[in-house]
């Protein structure tokens, strides 16, 4: 094959991609952001959040996972599939109980920073208020699964980087949760340690270190400084992380 | 409040659950030899997580539940973390992690079911046995729950007493079953006309006619491949790839089945010649037929028959399909309620493993080896989508795959995999035996053969009726006795919904394609109701996976719950279609395509239905907030006009 950078449009403009690289990761790492929850830099993709849905040709797919193609004409920006990315997140913020004025993600948390990006001004359905305790059994970590957005983030990064599996997904449908793999279901007995990768990936307020929740002040926070848009090149591919930190 | 299934709401084995370690102590003191019995399970799968549900469902036969400390066992004989074990436990619904009853009962809740008065006769039962539906009785005998289409609805109401079918309830039935229940009698003692399931063929063409004998099919695909065959295969790398030419061995085989056009009968329609080339071609260490079973579409029971009267076609046609593709491995997956058949089948396959005609060099041909294992489903509709069945029979939680990679290349654990429908296989044993032109010559220019269709709701003779394709709506509706009909739901909820100016419409790909389930509404069909019982099956079945359809399909459940109550506006037509358009554009596989199928086929055809329940306002809440006091009413044990907000103009 030829030395020439492969390249496909993106809203017009062209985005060189390597092999390998799906829509999502070619726009991230040449600058250009697609609203996304459950992608990370450092995983494979899988797809579940839908958020980063682009239009290809007249269909519809999950950028995250579609592979990169020379010549494709990606539409993101418009309207309408903005529209459709405001009611997903909609969508998750009735689906769990989302209190942003009371979290101490707030400002750091990907589905509050994607929600104002995307313009989103009221939850436009009605909640489901699902009554989910919270797990402080853990001597330096809080669970609240109140926020989970079910992105298997920390399922991934514990089974992939940690190599220690302490999160698992049980139910289905609207019943789906989080799972703590330990015999008590409470992460006090699991071996989970604050310095896990799966607490660094929680995008929302669900894996939390305990005592260092304002440390950095609301108003410094790193979507209180730029929106999350335009921190496209921070969320480009690299490879993960060694486990353990 | 939103209304809403109290399922969908809870946050289910967190919070209400006891504390684990108690409940642990207690479990185990209570079952005997709990050890010995979860390893004998555990070995009888060689210790082999990918047989996982399979465990799972046989933990459950024997303990009624899969208690704690029984999945810790599995989890801890299989070296699979623990979490894993509950996390596919808790994904089907036919397994549960705390107990249910001794008699654990499930109400199909199909359309059909209920057009028949199952609602009724639930609460009537429920009445007898002193028990709310979807609680366990305080002396832990009996559960009552509903759960989605049994696959009997030709027979309804139906129920699965701890996986059991009884069809045809009645009032005396349910008499007689309470009866049984409250005097502990055993399963395998109660009368066994109770679970007596009817054929209802109507009407039979080429297939359900076949009559052929066991192996007829494999014969003749063995036969195709003699023509101008040398014998000198026992020494090549392998035997199938002795042979190039376009008219030898499985080569043969292939071209007669693409050559005759067969298209896939789970609904899809994909040319099944392709698929099988495609997998013959794809690289891999083996390759693997999966018969999919998994007949879960509600109105469809089709399967449910050929399973019973005609499994030596099923398992000709994927010995056939092995053959061209070169597989020596097959799963049937028998979907959980269809459980009541296992035995049966099993049987079969063990005639057959007698006959030569499954095991190794099958009728005598040398390096020709393949044989059959079932797998049982445990109550998931998504797992008749074929990658979610992959995941299923690897023993995972059954989520659709991200595509491509497709089953034919990447399947059963990775290898290259066909998935057919049991309609397909058998078809392609017929093909087998008479070949592709023959098969080509039935039917219509782009729906080659036949098609079984399910037919039941408001019909005189509800059964199995096989027409060739090209058939029009209006002569099944004639052969089967349907009167002053309203609607026809063909292919099921997830298919399309047809009014009476429809009915010169033809089954087939060009026109209605179909699955098969066919349901029929009389004039006196509420068919906003018919919508809404199809709307709960989806948020029911969401495997959760991805946003829209996990949270989206609650939300159609939300609106069309709220209409129901006599709370609906505009607003809520305008929300279904908005959340149909997300639906559409972004859910992970077809349940999210097509929940809103249902509702927006209703609202074009019957729109009325929807009008009459709407209050003309341009919105109003869902929260009532004189409801809501009524707990505080029932509290403080008031009902006096001061104790209710006044009434609003």
């Amino acid at each position: 094959m030829s030395e020439e950078v492969q390249a496909f449009t993106l809203d017009g403009v062209e985005v060189p991609f390597e092999k390998g690289q799906t829509v999502l990761q070619a726009a991230l790492a040449a600058g250009r952001h697609i609203p996304h929850l459950c992608y990370h830099p450092e995983f494979r993709p899988h797809g579940s959040c839908k958020l980063c849905t682009v239009e290809v040709g007249g269909s519809h797919a999950t950028s995250c996972t579609l592979p990169a193609r020379a010549g494709m004409k990606v539409e993101s920006e418009t309207a309408e599939l903005n529209a459709e990315r405001r009611m997903i997140v909609q969508l998750l913020f009735v689906e769990g109980n989302h209190f942003c004025p009371s979290c101490e993600k707030s400002g750091h948390c990907k589905l509050q920073a994607v929600a104002y990006d995307l313009g989103m001004t009221n939850p436009r359905f009605d909640h489901f208020f699902p009554d989910r305790p919270v797990d402080a059994s853990h001597p330096d970590l809080l669970l609240d699964f109140n926020r989970c957005i079910l992105c298997e983030l920390c399922v991934r990064a514990s089974a992939e980087v940690d190599g220690k599996r302490v999160f698992a997904l049980g139910g289905r449908g609207m019943g789906k949760h989080l799972l703590v793999n330990s015999p008590s279901g409470l992460l006090r007995d699991s071996t989970a340690a604050a310095t896990d990768k799966a607490v660094e990936v929680c995008p929302v307020g669900v894996i939390l270190r305990k005592r260092v929740g304002f440390a950095t002040p609301l108003g410094a926070r790193r979507f209180d400084e730029r929106p999350i848009s335009e921190q496209a090149l921070d969320y480009a591919p690299r490879p993960p992380a060694t486990g353990g930190g | 409040m939103v209304s809403r299934d109290p399922q969908g709401a809870v946050w289910p084995g967190r919070g209400e659950d006891p504390p684990a370690v108690a409940s642990r102590a207690v479990m185990t003191e209570t079952i005997p030899e709990l050890e010995p019995r979860v390893r004998r399970i555990v070995a009888r799968w060689n210790h082999d997580p990918t047989g996982l549900v399979q465990i799972l469902r046989e933990v459950q036969e024997e303990f009624g539940c899969v208690p704690r400390p029984a999945a810790a066992l599995v989890a801890r004989f299989l070296r699979i973390p623990y979490s894993r074990v509950t996390g596919v436990a808790s994904f089907y619904s036919f397994l549960a992690i705390e107990p249910r009853g001794e008699y654990r009962i499930l109400f199909s809740d199909n359309i059909t079911d209920r057009m028949a008065g199952s609602e009724r006769l639930m609460d009537v039962l429920c009445h007898r046995l002193w028990v709310e539906p979807g609680k366990v009785s305080e002396d832990g005998l009996v559960s009552v729950e509903r759960t989605s289409c049994t696959g009997l609805c030709d027979q309804g109401p139906a129920l699965l007493v701890n996986g059991r079918a009884i069809p045809a309830l009645t009032d005396e039935r349910i008499e007689r079953i309470g009866d049984l229940v409250l005097a502990r009698t055993p399963l395998p003692e109660w009368p066994a006309g109770l679970f007596t399931v009817a054929d209802n063929v109507r009407r039979s063409d080429i297939l359900l006619g076949h009559g052929l004998a066991p192996g007829d099919a494999i014969r003749a695909a063995l036969q195709r491949g003699a023509r101008g065959w040398s014998e000198h295969a026992a020494n090549e790398r392998s035997w199938r790839e002795a042979y190039v030419g376009a008219a030898q061995g499985p080569i043969a085989t292939l071209e007669e089945v693409k050559r005759s056009n067969l298209r896939g009968r789970g609904g899809a329609g994909f040319t099944t010649g392709v698929k099988w080339e495609a997998c013959r071609h794809a690289t891999g260490l083996e390759r693997y037929i999966v018969c999919n079973a998994d007949e879960g579409e509600p109105g469809t029971f089709k399967d449910r028959v050929l399973l019973t009267s005609h499994a030596d076609l099923l398992f000709d046609g994927m010995t056939v399909a092995a053959y061209a593709i070169g597989a020596s491995r097959g799963f049937l997956y028998l979907r959980g309620e269809y459980r009541y058949l296992l035995d049966h089948l099993e049987d079969v396959l063990e005639r057959r493993r007698a006959a030569n005609l499954l095991g190794s060099g099958i009728c005598g041909q040398p390096g020709f080896d393949f044989d059959v294992r079932i797998h049982v489903g445990a109550g998931s509709y998504v797992c008749g989508e074929e990658s979610a069945l992959i995941e299923s029979l690897e023993g995972k939680r059954g989520v659709p795959r991200n595509r491509p990679p497709y089953p034919v290349t990447n399947g059963y654990r990775q290898q290259p995999t066909i998935v057919n429908n049991v309609e397909t296989l058998c078809a392609a044993a017929l093909i087998a035996v008479h070949g592709g032109d023959w098969y080509r010559g039935i039917g219509t220019l782009k729906s080659s053969g036949t098609k079984i269709l399910s037919v039941a709701g408001d019909v005189e003779r509800p059964g199995l009726y096989e027409y060739p394709f090209g058939v029009t709506i209006r002569q099944v509706l004639e052969d089967c006795g349907a009167r002053n009909t309203q609607a026809v739901q063909v292919s099921g909820p997830s298919g399309i919904c047809i009014d009476a100016t429809e009915f010169d419409r033809r089954i087939a790909f060009e026109d209605l394609p179909t699955a098969g389930a066919f349901t029929v509404f009389d004039a006196g069909r509420d068919m906003f109701e018919v919508a809404r019982n199809y709307a709960h099956f989806f948020a029911h079945e969401s495997c959760g996976f991805c946003t829209p359809c996990r949270v989206g399909t609650s939300m159609l459940v939300a609106a069309m719950d709220k209409i129901h109550a006599g709370n609906g506006t505009q607003h809520e037509l305008r929300e279904i279609n908005r959340l149909n358009r997300v639906l559409l554009m972004s859910a992970h596989c077809g349940l999210g395509h097509t929940a809103c199928n249902p509702i927006l086929d209703t609202l074009k055809r019957f729109r009325p239905a929807y009008e009459r329940k709407l209050r003309s306002l341009d919105f109003t809440p869902a929260f009532d907030v004189d409801g809501a006091l009524g707990r505080a009413r029932q509290m403080t044990g008031r009902d006096d006009a001061d104790a209710h907000l006044e009434a609003q103009t």
